[in-house]
């Protein structure tokens, strides 16, 4: 059911999506599913974060901006979306590669 | 993906200067974020960087920085300061505070607490017994979180790991 979705939109070759308009909330948890991940609340708080920042600004928010940003301390976000938070909810949120390294 | 071993880098900070700190937790920082296993070893001067009483109070001595110039502090001219000013009273001072100031501008959280993020973020901190007998210090000294190990329990830990010398 869920690779059905993820088979009608377009990512390039890193995994972000490649027209920020395909995005939808099936899509993230298509996505989040495919990377082992089951959207939790605490997920989508830190999802809607990074979009609303991604709007106001034009980039995807970095970790320490996302942790700044919604509160959750690194060690939740590193066990919320595990092996780089920033660059997974990225990708999940539909957003661009983070650029900033901090 | 693949059933390897994840990818494991280790740093070892030898130095204790504020402009020698940075690397290794940007770097380190950087691979947690890629998910990338991260291990800093900490020996020598490198030591100051996880002293609770130095962390934060680190420096940077001007003379011998020859990318130390004039523009950097916001002169029109990018000319470089001769040696000799750089051993007037006051002026690492100078120097510290403006790099502190350069990098607090870009979202570069001081030392202690970008070592706890690192921490939070998983990476393993560790002490240099050999140094830190030198030296006379104890656990007490250093952050919570750091373990005092010999060279060659890191050269264990280590094993397959990508090592960068700093």
């Amino acid at each position: 059911m869920s690779t059905d979705i993820l088979a009608t939109v377009a990512f390039d070759d890193q995994g972000y999506l490649q027209n920020p308009a395909d995005w939808t909330p099936e899509l993230a948890e298509a996505l989040a599913a495919q990377e082992g991940i089951q959207l939790t609340e605490k997920h989508w708080q830190v999802i809607r974060f990074c979009r609303a920042k991604a709007a106001e600004t034009g980039k995807s928010p970095t970790l320490r901006q996302i942790s700044l940003g919604t509160g959750i301390p690194t060690k939740e976000l590193f066990q919320l979306f595990p092996k780089g938070p920033a660059k997974r909810v990225a990708r999940i949120a539909g957003l661009k590669k983070p650029e900033g390294c901090i | 993906m693949s059933h390897e071993e994840n990818r494991h880098m280790a740093f070892i900070c030898s130095k204790g200067n504020l402009d020698m700190a940075y690397p290794a937790l940007i770097m380190g920082w950087a691979a947690l974020g890629n998910g990338v296993d991260v291990t800093i070893f900490f020996t020598f001067w490198g030591l100051d960087i996880i002293r609770k009483k130095y962390m934060d109070k680190l420096q940077l001595p001007p003379v011998g920085v020859a990318g130390m110039r004039t523009g950097m502090m916001g002169v029109p001219f990018d000319v470089g300061i001769p040696q000799i000013m750089g051993v007037l009273p006051g002026m690492t001072a100078v120097a510290t505070a403006l790099m502190r100031k350069k990098m607090a501008e870009l979202e570069v959280p001081p030392i202690s607490e970008f070592l706890q993020m690192l921490q939070d973020a998983g990476a393993r901190l560790y002490a240099c017994k050999m140094t830190v007998d030198m030296m006379g210090l104890t656990r007490e000294d250093f952050m919570d979180g750091v373990e005092i190990v010999t060279a060659g329990d890191f050269i264990d830990m280590t094993e397959g790991a990508q090592i960068v010398f700093i």
